[in-house]
């Protein structure tokens, strides 16, 4: 080469130019095949990009730091799982009601890690420019390093404990989990931008810390060191997903005025259907965290309120709104989990996790922290629910419940203006009638009815016969759920008698 | 006494999660990569067609004319989940550094034969994107393969085809910047030696059979390719004295070796598996390396000069046999 010093030349090469030349400088324009043969999903949503290369990379990360600093992660993270098994970590927690967070967490959540993997890899093939294609892939190996880490952190709790035993069979299976199952399918069954404007944007940058809080604080607090430990070490993954969805959607607005209504819709959808889903993260944070961090009233207030408010605000110069529905969202809040709980409670016979009153300390902090609906309209059925008990007549609902055809929830949200009366919505459609639980949901099989008549609707498929059996144990065994062990009540159930006996062990030896 | 409850109180009730239990035909002690594959991607009631591909479930066995009675059969080898994967890769990446500062505090790379470090410009950089086009395909796979076994290694050859994308820019900007890069891409871009491997790539991101892809790529592309730029070429760049670019190439001929050991292990299942299979991979594997060596022909020529065709012949005499200790024989063979 006629090259005297080329470091002198490469020092004067900037980060960002280098990382360019180390990413989009891989890609080339193909002459051989078609490009829209090779990207055949890039227009058919009706986004418009006119300049792949405006989209600014949101972190410029290279191969060679991703195995470096994951590698570093990695050693420490299994450290701490390998640690807290030999040290039986297991038992340090506040309480074994607790591990009920845990059985949500593995059966409605890892599953969903690994789904964004997927989901990713597809956009990571797929997209039409070299930047989000690389971010996409990032993220597509991020996602499958959570659902691992996740299984593997939860491994050591399912040699104890109920209800952690199968879970992937179970997510496939288990009435409450299509609620997950269907808003991740509905995602990646989407074009790209949409899926980005689902997962990246509207999941992980407007509603994550509604997840991260309730689980990672909340595993701080009842002192579960291995599940903080994989929380946190996600963290960092998590702030470059946050990027993305942030720069994707301002991509998006800024290529062309005509895809601001469709980003609208798409926000005004996922935000809903985001919401939708946390009904389940609402109620294990209010009820199944012996130690508690905030109600989910203080935590839709401040990080859907205040910090997603800060957000729409910014966005409003690209013409964007606050997501349609919020203001149902806000007067929900002081039901949400409330309502939520009060159903699993009578269906937990056919559920693989637990449920039980809450204790008179806890009814006295949501009467606190919930002053305008709790002991008007909780604590009654609470105190109604836990007299029956003490009468030996436990309350299990034995009816099938009806489910929204959008989000999959059993229609027991109330409307937002009389928390007395179940909000229902109904349409009909080529001459069949489906049911939903709100005007969000409504308005979503509105848009796109031919996508949601085709949802996997648990009582549906058990009425037609499809779960192996038409009486209640048969399609528990289907579930593969153990029967007296994963369901009913905390009281009595395995896990409390594992707990207490553990607890007095502990005492005889503090006594010795 | 601690002891006592440690005996007594806290016996474990599983040991390990059911769907890996059933796997193993027992509860008992599982690995970290077996509950960390087994049965992670979903597989029944799938709530809605993607609007993408309406004709084919989320995640759908027959995107492939590869039948395999229990996709989790195609296990990984190296036992690869991401925790084992990254730490592996972030070891072999330190070597490469290692490797990169000893011959950049040197100027090694950019110091010998100027006639030969043309001749690397020409025939080693332009693979970069050779290495772009290997991170698609790769990445294809994962989004239509089927079962979490071979998706997640082809996540993990997703990735390292990035990486070695970018090991191989390094070498270019340590030896003449940006605008060395620049001249790669055209010879990628128009030189008559590239154009029929260029060529090859893109008709490999079309093809639908993402289980052919697989062939086409792992077994066939890079089972010529790798031998004959980092075992031929690079031979004859030793006697020209740029060793240390064999020391920063050394990631390759590692990585080469070892994702040999997944893609053999998977294609020797899938083979075993049903003679329909191995009827595919043989049509595949023929009609792949067939077009391989012809269109490495150009470039093997450039650099090797007459010996080139012999040279060839040689690495897809040897290839052939590869692909038959996995059962894949091609067709010409079976009539001869
Ligand atoms: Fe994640
Ligand atoms: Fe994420
Ligand atoms: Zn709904």
């Amino acid at each position: 080469m006629n090259t005297p010093n080329p470091n002198e030349r490469l020092r004067k090469l900037s980060l960002k130019e280098r990382y360019a030349h180390l990413t989009r400088g891989l890609d080339w324009q193909p002459t051989y095949q078609d490009k829209k043969k090779i990207f055949p999903f890039t227009d058919y949503e009706g986004i418009k990009i006119h300049d792949w290369d405006a989209f600014e990379d949101p972190f410029r990360l290279t191969m060679d730091s991703y195995w470096k600093y994951q590698a570093e992660k990695e050693r420490k993270l299994y450290a701490v799982i390998d640690s807290f098994a030999q040290n039986n970590g297991q038992m340090n927690i506040s309480d074994a009601r607790y591990i009920n967070a845990l059985k949500i967490f593995i059966t409605a959540v890892s599953p969903l890690e690994y789904a964004a993997h997927r989901g990713f890899a597809h956009v990571g093939r797929h997209f039409e420019g070299v930047g989000p294609r690389i971010a996409c892939q990032f993220q597509a190996i991020d996602e499958l390093r959570h659902a691992q880490t996740q299984i593997h952190t939860i491994s050591h709790f399912n040699k104890f404990f109920d209800g952690l035993h199968d879970p992937l069979h179970m997510y496939n299976r288990v009435w409450y989990l299509s609620v997950p199952k269907s808003f991740f399918e509905d995602a990646i069954t989407a074009g790209p931008f949409e899926f980005l404007t689902a997962v990246s944007f509207s999941f992980e940058y407007v509603l994550t810390s509604l997840l991260f809080v309730p689980f990672m604080s909340g595993a701080a607090y009842n002192g579960d060191m291995a599940t903080v430990t994989f929380g946190f070490s996600a963290q960092s993954d998590e702030s470059r997903h946050m990027t993305l969805g942030l720069e994707i959607i301002k991509f998006m607005l800024q290529q062309d005025e005509g895809n601001v209504p469709i980003v609208q819709k798409w926000i005004d959808k996922w935000f809903w259907r985001g919401y939708r889903l946390l009904s389940i993260i609402a109620m294990m944070m209010d009820y199944m965290l012996p130690k508690k961090i905030m109600s989910w009233k203080e935590a839709w207030e401040m990080y859907f309120e205040q910090g997603g408010g800060a957000l729409f605000n910014d966005l409003s110069r690209y013409g964007i709104r606050l997501p349609k529905y919020h203001e149902v969202a806000k007067a929900e809040k002081d039901h949400y989990s409330h309502q939520a709980w009060s159903t699993f409670y009578q269906y937990s016979h056919a559920s693989a996790f637990h449920t039980w009153t809450p204790s008179e300390e806890e009814m006295t902090w949501f009467a606190e922290k919930y002053p305008a609906s709790f002991n008007q309209l909780y604590r009654p059925r609470y105190d109604y629910w836990a007299k029956a008990e003490a009468d030996g007549k436990r309350f299990y609902n034995n009816g099938l419940p009806q489910l929204c055809q959008v989000c999959q929830i059993p229609t027991f949200f109330t409307e937002p203006t009389d928390p007395t009366r179940i909000s229902t919505r109904t349409k009909i459609y080529n001459g069949e009638r489906f049911y939903f639980c709100s005007d969000g949901c409504h308005d979503i099989f509105e848009d796109e009815p031919e996508k949601y008549l085709q949802s996997w609707l648990p009582v549906h498929q058990i009425l037609q016969g499809n779960c192996g059996g038409t009486t209640v144990p048969e399609v528990l065994d289907w579930y593969h759920l153990n029967q007296g062990a994963d369901n009913f009540d905390y009281l009595g159930s395995p896990d409390e008698a594992l707990w207490e006996n553990w607890q007095s062990a502990r005492k005889r030896v503090i006594a010795s | 006494m601690a002891l006592e409850i440690k005996t007594n109180s806290v016996r474990q009730r599983q040991q390990t999660f059911s769907n890996v239990a059933r796997r193993l035909g027992s509860d008992k002690p599982a690995s970290r990569y077996e509950e960390a594959t087994y049965d992670l991607q979903p597989d029944v009631n799938f709530h809605y067609r993607p609007t993408w591909d309406p004709a084919h479930e989320i995640f759908d066995k027959t995107r492939t004319s590869i039948i395999m009675a229990d996709w989790y059969d195609l296990k990984d080898p190296r036992q690869f989940y991401y925790g084992t994967y990254t730490i592996q890769r972030s070891r072999m990446m330190e070597a490469v550094e290692k490797n990169f500062a000893f011959a950049e505090k040197r100027g090694l790379l950019s110091t010998y034969d100027p006639e030969w470090q043309a001749m690397v410009c020409f025939y080693l950089l332009p693979l970069r994107h050779l290495e772009w086009g290997a991170n698609m395909n790769a990445c294809n796979m994962v989004d239509q393969g089927y079962g979490a076994a071979i998706t997640q290694s082809a996540m993990f050859a997703t990735m390292d085809r990035l990486g070695i994308a970018q090991i191989i820019s390094r070498i270019g900007l340590a030896m003449g910047g940006a605008s060395t890069l620049d001249q790669a891409k055209d010879y990628w871009v128009s030189a008559p030696e590239w154009q029929p491997i260029r060529q090859l790539v893109e008709d490999s991101f079309v093809v639908e059979d993402w289980f052919e892809q697989f062939v086409a790529q792992f077994l066939s592309l890079d089972g010529l390719l790798y031998p004959l730029v980092y075992g031929h070429f690079d031979a004859i760049g030793l006697e020209r004295g740029a060793g240390a670019l064999s020391m920063v190439t050394e990631f390759m001929v590692d990585w080469q070796e070892e994702i040999s050991k997944w893609a053999d292990t998977v294609l020797k299942r899938a083979a075993a598996e049903s003679d329909t299979n191995r009827t595919f991979l043989a049509q595949w594997y023929g009609e792949w390396t067939e077009r391989v060596q012809t269109a490495l022909l150009p470039l093997a020529e450039k650099v090797l000069g007459p010996t080139a065709k012999d040279i060839l012949a040689s690495l897809r005499e040897s290839l052939d046999k590869r692909a038959m200790r996995l059962g894949i024989q091609i067709e010409a063979e079976i009539a001869a």
